[in-house]
């Protein structure tokens, strides 16, 4: 029985490793394969787009107590943008800095940091949940981005919204881009403050967007132009975000 | 599914049905699919937390990590050294990496968090579609009820007892015994089905913010995002705890019946012999 029971072990043994042999450099080389991703791996994605969005439009995001929130909400991806533009602006604190609302608008505006504070603003504490793993609770203050768009109407044609940002990976500005659903569900804003205090620096100074329901990738910081778009297209290399054209990252990040 | 008599042909009986053996081998490529990019989406925050939040300045209760060139695992307060298998590892080509799990058991082998989560929920879909049809399928043809739920005179304590004892003893069921399955078998497989795959699909969809706006009594039942990704962990490991045991279990009663009757369906009871 034993001996039986150690050789059978052995059998199994070398059919698992040959079994992993085979199947680990299989997943990495389907991975790697375009059009194995686009036809299967992201199959995920769309479905659970899909799904999100038929469980409901506008649910609203847990908001926590100000007791459960982080007693630290650490920074991440850049935290000081290297542009000549953005450093005169932040030695200014931001007085000639102008946030340029465009594209498939039938009013297209610049607006003061000023001017963004003295519209209705919403103040949310929720939970920051980045692709990686960790999650922290703050509070952000800033003005609803449908009131933006309100104010200088859309066009019919405009299907999605771009944020271009101050900051860049390997000379690229960064970018992000939501669908119309998100850009006017009520907890969607961009942030001038954060935790009852001016917005940080490393947390995206002077705005920052909060898209609650998705992770924290798609939560651009240091945002200078709002652009509705027909389509993604012509944004990047066309899917829709930085961290979408150059390392796959889901452009839609509910999940 | 045991079948009577008519089924049976040279010693052998129909034991699984069609449904039963596709859903079986889906499943077993989507669970290794969704361990191993697992593993590689753990290796990206290899910390985990209780609550609601949780992040690097705030305390991990479990950490994979390296320091001076030794890795190690740590569980609250228990650390041990785990250089070369977690931690600090050496890839095909012999090279240091300081990840947590090791490239062989990832999916993909090399740190690629947008692949791996790729790969994940695309299986997740295919893991949870598999579990719901199986749940409805078996419980319209009552599978679950015939012969997974354990019948009264299993359930008695002396039953169990007598079934533990035989297992200890590597003395499994022969002959008409073989049949149908065990007590312990019978809790195994259920508190699997029952337990830990509802488990790890409500904690996963609990990690989804989308999810949390939609159904937010998923936050209030495992008590935040934080703490479904820590069960979530600990609900995968327990699954491969049990995908040892079940392959030990299938090493033990002779594989080729076993593995052929979940592929041809076909059966053959084990002989009655004197040990």
């Amino acid at each position: 029985m034993t001996e039986e029971f150690f050789s059978r072990r052995g059998i199994l043994k070398s059919l698992g490793v040959g079994a992993a042999a085979l199947l680990l450099p299989g997943c990495d080389r389907l991975g790697q394969s375009p059009t194995f991703q686009e036809i299967v791996l992201s199959t995920g994605e769309r479905l659970s787009y899909r799904m999100q969005r038929l469980l409901g439009i506008n649910p609203l995001a847990r908001e926590y107590e100000p007791s459960e929130m982080s007693p630290v909400f650490r920074t991440n991806g850049n935290t000081m943008p290297r542009s000549p533009e953005y450093l005169r602006h932040l030695a200014s604190s931001f007085a000639e800095w102008r946030l340029e609302v465009d594209g498939r608008v039938k009013q297209p505006k610049g607006f003061s940091l000023a001017e963004l504070k003295a519209m209705p603003a919403r103040s949310q504490i929720t939970r920051h949940d980045c692709v990686e793993g960790w999650s922290a609770i703050g509070k952000w203050t800033g003005v609803p981005l449908g009131a933006l768009l309100d104010a200088v109407e859309l066009e019919p044609s405009a299907r999605y919204i771009v944020f271009h940002c101050a900051d860049d990976f390997r000379g690229t500005n960064y970018y992000e881009s939501i669908d119309l659903v998100d850009a006017f569900h009520p907890q969607t804003i961009l942030a001038y403050g954060m935790n009852d205090g001016e917005l940080p620096v490393g947390h995206g100074a002077p705005l920052r967007l909060r898209v609650e329901r998705q992770l924290g990738y798609k939560q651009a910081k240091f945002v200078m132009r709002v652009e509705a778009v027909e389509s993604l297209e012509a944004i990047g290399r066309g899917k829709g975000g930085y961290w979408e054209d150059n390392t796959g990252y889901e452009w839609y990040a509910g999940i | 599914m045991f079948h009577t008599e008519e089924m049976q042909r040279g010693g052998t009986i129909y034991r699984h049905r069609l449904s039963t053996r596709i859903w079986h081998w889906t499943n077993f490529v989507a669970l290794v699919i969704l361990l191993m990019s697992g593993l590689m989406i753990f290796n990206a925050h290899p910390r985990l937390y209780w609550g609601e939040y949780g992040a690097n300045p705030d305390p991990a209760w479990l950490q994979i990590g390296n320091a001076d060139g030794e890795g190690y695992l740590r569980i609250g307060d228990f650390r041990v050294e785990t250089t070369g298998l977690l931690g600090v590892w050496e890839d095909e080509n012999g090279a240091t990496r300081n990840r947590a799990f090791p490239g062989w058991a990832t999916i993909p082998s090399n740190y690629n968090l947008a692949l791996a989560r790729r790969w994940h929920i695309t299986f997740a879909w295919v893991f949870a579609i598999g579990i719901l049809a199986y749940a409805v399928w078996s419980y319209w043809n009552r599978h679950i009820e015939r012969d997974l739920l354990p019948m009264k005179e299993q359930l008695k304590p002396t039953h169990i007892w007598q079934d533990v004892k035989k297992h200890a003893r590597l003395d499994l069921p022969k002959g008409e015994e073989a049949r149908h399955y065990n007590v312990l078998q019978k809790l195994a497989y259920l508190s699997v089905l029952g337990g830990l795959i509802p488990l790890m699909v409500l904690t996963g969809l609990t990690m989804s913010p989308a999810m949390n706006a939609s159904w937010p009594w998923l936050l209030d039942i495992f008590g935040g995002r934080q703490s479904a990704r820590s069960i979530h962990f600990i609900c995968a490991m327990l699954l491969v705890a049990f995908i040892l045991l079940h392959l030990a279990m299938v090493v033990l009663a002779g594989p080729l019946n076993e593995i052929r009757s979940m592929i041809t369906g076909r059966y053959r009871l084990p002989e009655e012999t004197g040990k």
